[in-house]
C-alpha cells in the first residue's frame, strides 16, 4: 500500500506491505539507523519517535498509521549544524554509555522539556519511566535533562564537537 | 607511580568527556542491525516451544516453497556438513540445530534465509516438527534424582545429570574450626537465574566471499579474536581468512561473549547461498536462549566466636548450568572464582563445594557483570555475615569491621587461594557509614519502628578478583589470557593505539587515548584508538570480567612506555647528548638540567621517520608494542549501604537512598568510572527487587519478554550516592584495578540486607517483589526459581 509521510521535514511516499512496522520503515527503507529496536513489546524505548511531536514508540506503530503525519527522528536534533541542548546535555554530563538507548531518551527528554521547560528530578524520571536504559543506572540521564533544561537559551556553537579538554583531574 | 599527574595537566588522567558521544548523540552509532549489505539476505530462527521432546520428524517443504525463501536447513543439513554439534566453552557440547531432542524450550531447531527479516519469519510458521514430549528436568535440587529424565542421552553411556564436582579451601581446617565455635549458622540461599539482557540483542553478519575464500563477520561481540581462533579451531577455517568486526555493540554485560548457535548459522547461511546473511535476534531469544546468569543454589554455614569473631565459612553449590555446560569459565575453575566466597574477611578456615548438574533450561552462566560468578560468591557471604550479625544480636556494620582485612595484612592470602594485591578496607567502610549518617539513620529506624513503620538499612562489602588473568593458570579453551597492544606516533606527532579488547560501552575511545596521553604528553584528541576488527588490532581475548583496563590497559601503558623508551633515544641523536642525560617531562625528553634543551615527542616522531642518524640498534619510525601478561589478578573493592523503605501493607520495597563508595585503584577517567558503577547499582535493584527467569513445571520460560522480565526503570532507581578511596594495585602498571563490574557484584547484597533488616526476617530469596516481601513477612517465602509451591 502506498504511505505518504513527512520524515525530518521531507515529505516520503513509498508502497509498504500494511503490516511494516514504522520503526522498520525508517530504518530499513529510509536508512535511519538512529531509532532502535529493543523489545518488540512496547517496554524498552529505544524505538522512540515523534509522530505529530508526541513521543510513541515506533515498534508498535504500523508505518500506515503515519499516514499524512510528521515523523521526527534522533537524526533531526542537530539542525544546521547546531547540537539539540538535549544532545549536548547527554554528551557533557555523560547520559549515555553504549548508545543504544540514547536516541529514544533524548526524543522523549526533549518532548518533556518543550512542555516543561523546567522539570524536576521526578518529573524527568517520570518522563523516561517507559524506557530503558542498563548503562548509565538513569542518573546522569536525568542529569542530561537538567543541563539541557538550564542551557536552553544559550544555542550551541555550530560543528560543536565535545569539548576534550579535562575539566578536573582526580589525584 | 606514575599514574596521577598534577592537576595542571593538561592531557591524561582525569573527567574527559567521551570522545564517542558525538556520533552517538546524533543517531551516527553503527550497530550490526545498522550495517546493510549489498546482496544481503536475512536469516530467522525456529525455536522448539517443548522443554524437552523428542524430535520425530521435520518438514520444510512448505517453508522452502515461499516465494522469498533462499534455503531452510535443519540438524540434518548440518550433520552431513558435521556441524550440527560443537564444541561448548567448557569441555562439553552444544547443538547448533536439533536432531535427535530438544533439551530446553527456545532451542534451535531450524534456520530460514529469506530476502527479507519478515519474510523469513514467515517462512517459520511453515515448518512442521513433531514432537515427541518428554518428561522435563526444571527443579535443579531434583537434578540428580534416580528417577530423573536424563537430559545428555546423546553422550553414549551418560545416565544421570551430573556435570562436575569441584571444591576449594581446606576442608579439614574448616571443619575443626566449625567444631570449637561458640555459634554457628547455616543459611540456604538462592542466587536466581537472571538474564543480561542488553538493550541491543545479539547478532550477526556473515559474509561469505568464494572468490577469496574470506570469510567477514559482523558481531555483536564482546571477544571478536577469540570468536576468530575458535571458529578456525572448530570449524577448520583458516584464521587469517577469517575477519571478525565487532562494531559499535549496544551492551554486553557478559551476554555477547560466547558463539551461539545463530551466528554458526549465518555463516552456514552465507556459504549455502552465496550471499551476506543476517540474523538478528527478538527479544524472547535472546532472554529464552543466550547466556543466562546466576543460578547457584548455595547452603552457606558461618562459625564465630561469641563476640563476633568470624572463624569459618562452608558453602555448598548446586550449580544449574542448563542443558549443555557452556559456560564461559577459565578451564581450571568450572565454578568460575566463586571460591572468592570468603570476601572481605580475615578468618581461619573456608572449604566450598560445587556440584553442576543438567536441567531443561538454556546453557550459559558467565554473563551478567559477574567477574566469573564472584557475585554469587559476594551475595552469599554478605548474606551470611548479616545472618550471623542477627544471631549475635551485634550491629552488622560492626561486626563487619571486627572481621574485615586489616591494612597492614596486604598482600593478603585468603584460604581459598588467592593473594589480594592491596586494600584499606576498613577505611571505605568508615567512609561509607560517614556518608550515610549511620548512626542517624539507626536512630530514625528504630523512631520509625515503634511507629509501626519498616525502614531498612543494608550494609554490603565486596572484593573482586578482576583482570583474567595469568596465562599459567588461566584460560579460555586453551587461550590463555594474555592481552596485545601496538602503539604508533605517526610523522606529525599523532598516534594511534590498536587494542585486543572491545568497548560495549565503556568508552574505550577515551579511556584509552587517556593511558597513551598520559604515558607520552599527545593530547587525546590526537590519539584514534583501534579496536573490535581482527583485521587491524593484536590479539586478546575481549572485553569481559572487567578485563580491559587491568590486561588490555596495562598492555597500552607497557607499549606506550616502549615508545617513550624508543624516542629517548632518538631524542639522545637529535640532541647529540647521551641518553643517560635525559629526563622525561610531559611529552618531551630534555637534558638533564637544561630544560630548554629539548625534544618534543612530535619532533622525535618527524626525525624518527627522517633522514636522521639513528643510533645502533634503534629503528626507524616510533612504534612499540607489548603482550601483557598479568602476574595477578586485582582486587577492587568497595562498600555499600542501602536505606529501604517498605509498605507493611503491601510488602512494596522503595530504595530510598543507596551510598556506594568504591575503590578501584587510580581512576582514569572518573566520570566513566562513576558512570560504570551507576549502571551497576541500577542491576543491583533489579536484581534485589525484579529480575529472575522463573519456569513452570513445564519447563515454560516465565520470564522470556519485558513484560514479564523485569529491568529496574528511573522510577526504581534512587539518586545515587558515590564516594571513593583510592589503593592502587601493587602490580599493575597504571596501578588501576578494573570496575565494570564492581556495583553489580556488591549491591544486590546490600539491598537484599536492607529489606530483610527492614521486615526483621532472617532471609527471603530474591527478587525480592512485593509478593515475595510479603511472604516472608508472614514467615512463608517461597521459592522464586518456579512456578510451584
Amino acid at each position: 500500500m502506498q504511505v505518504t509521510m513527512t520524515v525530518n521535514g521531507s515529505a516520503v511516499t513509498a508502497d509498504v506491505e500494511p503490516r511494516l512496522l514504522l520503526v522498520h520503515f525508517l530504518r530499513d527503507h529510509l536508512g535511519l539507523t538512529g531509532t532502535h529496536w529493543g523489545c518488540d513489546t512496547s517496554n524498552c524505548g529505544t524505538c522512540v519517535v515523534w509522530l505529530e511531536g508526541e513521543p510513541v514508540k515506533s515498534c508498535t506503530v504500523l508505518t500506515l498509521m503515519a499516514e499524512g503525519r510528521a515523523v521526527r527522528t534522533v537524526e533531526d536534533l542537530e539542525q544546521d549544524g547546531r547540537l539539540d541542548p538535549i544532545q549536548e546535555g547527554f554528551v557533557q554530563e555523560h547520559g549515555l554509555q553504549c548508545g543504544f538507548c540514547t536516541p529514544g531518551m533524548m526524543m522523549a527528554c526533549r518532548a518533556l522539556l518543550d512542555r516543561n521547560p523546567d522539570p524536576s528530578e521526578d518529573e524527568i524520571r517520570l518522563a523516561i519511566s517507559g524506557q530503558i536504559c542498563r548503562c548509565t543506572g538513569y542518573e546522569n540521564i536525568v542529569r542530561a535533562t537538567r543541563w539541557a533544561a538550564e542551557h536552553e537559551a544559550s544555542t550551541s556553537e555550530p560543528e560543536n564537537e565535545p569539548e576534550l579538554a579535562p575539566e578536573e583531574v582526580t589525584a | 607511580m606514575t599514574a596521577v599527574e598534577s592537576p595542571a595537566d593538561p592531557v591524561g588522567f582525569g573527567r574527559m568527556l567521551r570522545k564517542e558521544d558525538a556520533r552517538f548523540v546524533r543517531g551516527q552509532g553503527n550497530y550490526v542491525d545498522d550495517i546493510v549489505l549489498p546482496g544481503m539476505l536475512h536469516g530467522a530462527i525456529l525455536r522448539s516451544t517443548y522443554a524437552h521432546a523428542r524430535i520425530r520428524s521435520i518438514d520444510t517443504s512448505a517453508a522452502e516453497a515461499h516465494p522469498k525463501v533462499k534455503a531452510v536447513i535443519t540438524g540434518a543439513t548440518l550433520e552431513t556438513l558435521g556441524l550440527a554439534w560443537a564444541p561448548s566453552l567448557s569441555h562439553d557440547v552444544i547443538a547448533i540445530l536439533a536432531t535427535d531432542k530438544v533439551r530446553y524450550q527456545g532451542q534451535e531447531v531450524a534456520f530460514v534465509v529469506a530476502e527479507d527479516r519478515y519474510s523469513a519469519r514467515d517462512a517459520l510458521e511453515l515448518i512442521e516438527v513433531d514432537y515427541e514430549p518428554l518428561p522435563a528436568v526444571i527443579d535443579a535440587r531434583k537434578a540428580l534424582d534416580p528417577d530423573a529424565p536424563v537430559i545428555r542421552d546423546d553422550v553414549e553411556g551418560r545416565t544421570d545429570n551430573h556435570i562436575f564436582d569441584w571444591e576449594a579451601g581446606d576442608r579439614a581446617a574448616t571443619d575443626a574450626v566449625f567444631a570449637r565455635a561458640d555459634v554457628v549458622v547455616t543459611q540456604d540461599v538462592l542466587y536466581p537465574r537472571v538474564h543480561p539482557a542488553p538493550m541491543e540483542t545479539c547478532g550477526q553478519i556473515a559474509d561469505m566471499d568464494k572468490v577469496t575464500g574470506k570469510l567477514t563477520l559482523y558481531c555483536t561481540t564482546q571477544a571478536p579474536h577469540a570468536h576468530r581462533t575458535v571458529y578456525a579451531l572448530v570449524a577448520g577455517l583458516p584464521e587469517h581468512q577469517i575477519r571478525v568486526v565487532s562494531p559499535d555493540i549496544g551492551g554486553g554485560f557478559g551476554n555477547k561473549v560466547g558463539i551461539y548457535p545463530g551466528y554458526v548459522l549465518t555463516v552456514v547461511g552465507s556459504i549455502v547461498t552465496g550471499k551476506p546473511v543476517k540474523w538478528m535476534e527478538d527479544r524472547s531469544e535472546n532472554l529464552m536462549s543466550t547466556s543466562f546468569a546466576r543460578d547457584y543454589h548455595m547452603r552457606g554455614e558461618i562459625a564465630a566466636t561469641r563476640d563476633g569473631k568470624i572463624l569459618g565459612l562452608r558453602v555448598k553449590t548446586l550449580a544449574d548450568h542448563g542443558a549443555f555446560n557452556n559456560t564461559a569459565q577459565p578451564t581450571k575453575y568450572p565454578a568460575g572464582f566463586f571460591h572468592i566466597f570468603t570476601g572481605s574477611y580475615d578468618l581461619e578456615a573456608a572449604h566450598c563445594e560445587v556440584t553442576g548438574v543438567y536441567t531443561n533450561k538454556a546453557p550459559g552462566g558467565v554473563a551478567y557483570a559477574c567477574s566469573f560468578r564472584i557475585t554469587e560468591a559476594a551475595f552469599v557471604v554478605e548474606r551470611m555475615v548479616d545472618c550471623l550479625a542477627g544471631e549475635l544480636g551485634m550491629d552488622p556494620a560492626e561486626l563487619r569491621l571486627r572481621n574485615l582485612i586489616r591494612p597492614e595484612q596486604f598482600p593478603y592470602m585468603a584460604k581459598t587461594g588467592w593473594e589480594y594485591d592491596s586494600g584499606d578496607y576498613p577505611r571505605a567502610l568508615r567512609l561509607a557509614m560517614e556518608m550515610a549518617g549511620y548512626e542517624q539513620l539507626r536512630a530514625e529506624q528504630a523512631e520509625k519502628r515503634a511507629r509501626g513503620e519498616l525502614m531498612g538499612i543494608g550494609i554490603s562489602f565486596f572484593t573482586e578478583g578482576v583482570g583474567a588473568g595469568p596465562r599459567k593458570h588461566m584460560d579460555i579453551l586453551g587461550l590463555g589470557m594474555a592481552d596485545g597492544a601496538d602503539v604508533r606516533v605517526h610523522p606529525t606527532g599523532k598516534a594511534v593505539v590498536r587494542i585486543s579488547v572491545q568497548s560495549q560501552g565503556q568508552g574505550h575511545e577515551t579511556t584509552f587515548a587517556q593511558i597513551v596521553a598520559q604515558e607520552l604528553g599527545i593530547p587525546v584528541a590526537d590519539i584514534d584508538v583501534v579496536h573490535g576488527d581482527t583485521d587491524n588490532t593484536p590479539f586478546g581475548l575481549g572485553t569481559y570480567g572487567s578485563r580491559s583496563t587491568p590486561v588490555s590497559g596495562a598492555a597500552v601503558a607497557v607499549a606506550t612506555r616502549r615508545v617513550r623508551d624508543k624516542a629517548k633515544l632518538v631524542a639522545a641523536a637529535m640532541l647529540e647528548v647521551s641518553p643517560d642525560d635525559l629526563e622525561w617531562d610531559h611529552g618531551k625528553w630534555f637534558v638533564r638540567g637544561d630544560p630548554s634543551t629539548a625534544k618534543t615527542i612530535a619532533e622525535i616522531a618527524l626525525a624518527s621517520h627522517g633522514p636522521l642518524e639513528l643510533p645502533e640498534g634503534v629503528e626507524g619510525h616510533l612504534d612499540g608494542s607489548a603482550v601483557y601478561n598479568p602476574p595477578n589478578l586485582t582486587y577492587p573493592f568497595g562498600a555499600y549501604i542501602a536505606v529501604v523503605d517498605v509498605d507493611p501493607d503491601t510488602g512494596q520495597v522503595k530504595v530510598r537512598r543507596f551510598i556506594a563508595v568504591d575503590d578501584c585503584g587510580p581512576r582514569i577517567n572518573p566520570m566513566i568510572v562513576e558512570g560504570q558503577v551507576h549502571g551497576g547499582l541500577a542491576d543491583g535493584v533489579g536484581m534485589a527487587l525484579m529480575q529472575v527467569m522463573a519456569f513452570d513445571e513445564a519447563g515454560n520460560h516465565l520470564g522470556a519478554s519485558f513484560m514479564d522480565y523485569l529491568l529496574p526503570t528511573s522510577v526504581e532507581c534512587p539518586s545515587w550516592e558515590l564516594g571513593e578511596t583510592v589503593t592502587p594495585s601493587p602490580h599493575h602498571p597504571l596501578g588501576v584495578k578494573g570496575v565494570g563490574e564492581s556495583a553489580t557484584v556488591g549491591s544486590p547484597a546490600a539491598i537484599v540486607n536492607a529489606v530483610l533488616d527492614a521486615i526483621q526476617v532472617r532471609h527471603a530469596d530474591m527478587p525480592l517483589t512485593s509478593a515475595q516481601v510479603w511472604r516472608a513477612m508472614q514467615g512463608r517465602p517461597f521459592r522464586t526459581d518456579l512456578a510451584i509451591e
